[in-house]
């Protein structure tokens, strides 16, 4: 009984793998459906603050903020939301794959890339191969909150104020379903805002205390509300990913157990059938 | 019954309140605030404290803020408020210190990003993906 041995032991350890890829799947089952919770109730807000900047656009405001005006394109920024742990399957890859071929038709076009970085694998996936990180922000937890994200927005923001950077994209993964993740780029600065027709004759609001100031502020808000947003919605994305990845871990599990049970079988079967052969011709040959 | 005004009030982290009402009060960097229907379009920056609703009837509904933005359309107030307490400074603490620890972590790092290597590994990542899927297809087919 040579290889039944091993066998065992092959099993067992795959046994006490699938236990914890089975605990792992319900514990990011159980993650996910609050951070869904967590995704639809930053909705309103993202919602009525693009109503304002649509609002806003249609307006005639004696002042025009920096960041709504388009201007010529020599080195652009990227806040690139990834997950602070792996396990989830092809989530960060696919987004970095995705963000490689437009990095490539920005340098084709000879534009610089500035990238600021939020979560571990997109940070360690920089450091790795290059890049200018002019920020980064990791272990924002299962409970992202706006205050950890103002002074990443606040760098990119600066920089394209001082002119450094002429505009500014977000990617990160679209809650699509619990299944289906989309790697998604959106353009951030300058603003490009959903249209209301009904507001389209000439006016303008009242200021308090003046327009310069409740704009800026106003714009700020709507920039990081929007990179919000998008990490709440990766969040849910890795939760998701992570709890499809691991099943798929699990039933891989089974398979093998499975498999491995039945040569184990095989092999304990051909060492007894031996046994008893070598036996009955032992007591045939005395 | 009397005009009504539709007023929500939003945070980042969830809605705080939306529905009808009569008057709506809140307090600006300027001075006290009320709005009743058919305001003109206003913006607002305001100040820790308390947004009021009133419902008519003599319901009033109060709510604390820590400071956001007003929005008066004709018929809609919006309130952004925030969940953090805000100041400039404060802000540019935030982003100073961000920018000093990327710079730390990085530090000694080329400043050009290398596709080709980052490319292989990556390709090389969806490879396994793949063959790891097609494994388990077999497996069960």
């Amino acid at each position: 009984m040579a290889g039944a041995k091993e066998i065992r032991t092959q099993i067992a350890s795959i046994k006490k793998t699938q236990k914890i890829t089975s605990a792992m799947e319900m514990v990011a089952a159980a993650k996910m459906r609050k951070a869904q919770e967590r995704m639809l109730a930053t909705r309103p807000y993202a919602e009525k603050m693009r109503s304002v900047i649509g609002h806003l656009q249609l307006a005639h405001p004696e002042y025009r903020a920096a960041i709504m005006r388009e201007r010529e394109i020599q080195r652009v920024g990227y806040i690139i939301i990834s997950s602070d742990r792996g396990l989830c399957g092809g989530l960060n890859g696919n987004l970095f794959r995705h963000l490689m071929k437009e990095f490539k038709a920005h340098h084709d076009q000879g534009h610089e890339v500035d990238f600021c970085t939020i979560g571990t694998k997109a940070l360690g996936f920089f450091r790795r191969f290059g890049g200018r990180v002019v920020a980064h922000a990791t272990q924002l937890g299962d409970a992202p909150h706006i205050e950890d994200l103002i002074g990443t927005v606040k760098v990119m923001l600066n920089a394209f104020e001082s002119g450094e950077i002429d505009r500014i994209y977000v990617a990160y993964n679209r809650f699509v379903n619990s299944m289906t993740q989309t790697p998604t780029v959106g353009q951030l600065v300058p603003i490009t805002g959903d249209q209301d027709e009904k507001l389209k004759h000439h006016w303008d609001y009242i200021y308090e205390p003046d327009s310069k100031e409740v704009l800026d502020t106003l714009l700020t808000r709507y920039i990081e509300a929007l990179v919000y947003q998008s990490v709440v919605e990766n969040g849910a994305c890795e939760q998701s990913a992570r709890m499809v990845s691991m099943k798929s871990a699990t039933d891989t599990a089974g398979g093998l157990i499975d498999a491995l049970q039945l040569i184990y079988n095989k092999a304990r079967q051909a060492a007894i059938t031996q046994e008893i052969t070598e036996i009955v011709s032992g007591a045939a040959a005395v | 019954m009397a005009m009504t005004i539709h007023v929500d009030i939003v945070s980042a982290e969830g809605e705080i309140y939306s529905g009808l009402a009569e008057m709506a009060y809140a307090s600006s960097v300027q001075g006290e605030l009320g709005i009743a229907p058919r305001h003109a379009p206003l913006l607002a920056q305001l100040r820790p404290g308390e947004v009021r609703v009133d419902e008519g009837s003599g319901v009033i509904k109060s709510f604390y803020i820590s400071g956001g933005i007003l929005e008066v359309q004709p018929h809609l107030v919006t309130v952004l408020a925030d969940t953090a307490v805000r100041a400039a400074d404060l802000d540019e603490a935030a982003a100073v210190e961000v920018k000093r620890r990327a710079e730390e972590t990085l530090s000694g790092q080329q400043a050009d990003f290398e596709y080709a290597k980052a490319q292989a590994e990556l390709s090389e990542a969806v490879a396994q993906l793949r063959a790891i899927d097609r494994l388990r297809k077999v497996r069960q087919g």
